[in-house]
């Protein structure tokens, strides 16, 4: 038996993972050249602190300077336990529910240097509540922005899917109860512009919406 | 007032230093700070760490002084207490500490500007941010691999109010291996000093009581192995003892 909650636990650590979709490795060009020197060989995470949490009908205020973010649907597993060296054929046992995000970034072209500012925004991770874990392999998600769907994709182009990305991930950290891991965002994703609505969904579990804002703080 | 947390008699109990260097307890009754389980001395939010933060560290690294500060997350599985133990992977050849000065945020801040940066600053602790080097990529550099792993980050003993510490930007820091001194600086030489970075991060996230930015590191970095007993201490700050061990695969 798991608790679990409908929302992402203030306390909760979010890890999210870049270069997981083979459109994304493309994409980004050749791996083998300066900055990166090689293909990157364990998972490529990142971390959304606590203060880039907001949910479904948030207004999101972009720092001072920017005008535009990417907008990268994705999905989160939430942890109804602690998880560490898991294997890929029992991960998922350690997943209470899952959560429908938009993880948003300043466009950042590089990957050679932590994103902070480009990532951990306040307001930067728009959430959706935590539902059941269903069946992900053929999950769909899609980006609306003002009305006009500007991107889909499916978790069946994962390159990790979860329960390898669970795996690979515990290999050398914990994750605790209430964490959450987002599966994927996509290189290049679909940008949105200030005074933009937008809209992610994911096939069966709804949709979150929210607006972009300029800096006016 | 240095202020703790231990495990002591099943409970979690939040202590201070009395004056003869006990371990006092809230109701009064006083323990050896060797008779005590130590933990992290706060409950950690987000944790912020710098890298090549001193100038003479970036360039014992072959890099050129950044012109931004370098920022990265880490989660909270990696922080243990003083005198924990913190497991070396079998197939690491080095793994180096670093003895860093810890600000731990007290108020809530946006936008802070430097010249009221201290404000917001409950008090000081020890970090030693170890990092597993054979592990390190080029992407998102440093990696989670290398600096997010359970058990490496040690934290404490103490969180030292910021009124008792008037000058943290003038503090000695110094490791010592196995009682030998291996790396020595001075928080005079960061490169981006405390106002700059809770100005820096705080231009676009907001920080919060508990949140935790560890400054970076000088230089005098050395690979540690299992047995090996390190000591980071920081000047009217503390010294954070942690021991190697090899980790179970």
């Amino acid at each position: 038996m798991q608790f679990i909650r409908d929302s992402v636990a203030p306390t909760a650590t979010v890890y999210g993972v870049v270069l997981n979709d083979s459109a994304s490795v493309r994409a980004l060009g050749d791996l083998e050249a300066a900055p990166y020197k090689g293909a990157p060989r364990a998972p490529v995470l990142y971390i959304k602190p606590r203060g880039t949490r907001v949910g479904d009908g948030a207004a999101v205020r972009l720092p001072s300077g920017a005008t535009e973010v990417e907008v990268g649907a994705t999905i989160g597993l939430v942890m109804g336990r602690a998880a560490a060296r898991l294997a890929p054929a029992d991960a998922l046992d350690h997943v209470a529910g899952i959560v429908l995000a938009a993880d948003l970034s300043l466009p950042h072209a590089s990957y050679y240097r932590p994103a902070i500012r480009e990532k951990c925004f306040d307001g930067a991770l728009p959430v959706a509540d935590v539902r059941p874990l269903c069946d992900l392999a053929g999950l769909e998600l899609g980006v609306e922005i003002d009305g006009a769907v500007v991107d889909g994709w499916s978790l069946s182009t994962l390159l990790r899917d979860p329960a390898r990305l669970l795996a690979d991930v515990t290999a050398f950290m914990t994750l605790r109860a209430g964490d959450v891991l987002l599966v994927g965002v996509r290189y290049d994703a679909p940008r949105a512009g200030i005074g933009s609505r937008v809209r992610v969904s994911a096939s069966g579990l709804g949709t979150l919406a929210f607006t972009i804002e300029g800096d006016a703080r | 007032m240095k202020h703790g947390r231990i495990a002591f008699q099943g409970a979690i109990q939040a202590v201070t230093q009395a004056a003869d260097g006990r371990v006092r307890l809230a109701d009064g009754r006083l323990l050896g700070k060797n008779e005590v389980e130590w933990l992290a001395p706060i409950e950690a939010g987000t944790v912020f760490a710098l890298g090549l933060n001193y100038a003479d560290h970036a360039k014992e690294l072959a890099f050129k002084a950044p012109d931004a500060p370098l920022v990265f997350l880490k989660g909270t599985n990696g922080i243990v207490g003083h005198r924990a133990f913190t497991p070396r992977p079998q197939d690491a050849t080095y793994m180096h500490y670093e003895c860093e000065l810890a600000v731990v945020i007290g108020e809530q801040g946006y936008r802070v500007p430097k010249e009221r940066a201290y404000d917001i600053v409950r008090g000081y602790t020890v970090a030693n941010d170890y990092a597993i080097r054979d592990y390190l990529e080029n992407w998102y550099r440093p990696n989670l691999r290398v600096k997010n792993r359970d058990g490496c980050t040690p934290l404490g003993p103490w969180l030292v109010d910021r009124a008792d510490v008037p000058d943290p930007m003038n503090l000695t820091l110094t490791t010592r291996v196995n009682g030998t001194v291996t790396q020595q600086g001075t928080t005079a030489d960061m490169i981006f000093d405390i106002p700059t970075l809770i100005a820096y991060l705080s231009s676009f996230m907001t920080l919060y009581p508990g949140d935790v930015i560890l400054t970076g590191t000088p230089e005098g970095l050395a690979d540690v192995k299992a047995g090996d007993v390190v000591e980071t201490g920081i000047e009217g700050i503390g010294t954070l003892v942690n021991t190697i061990v090899q980790a179970k695969e």
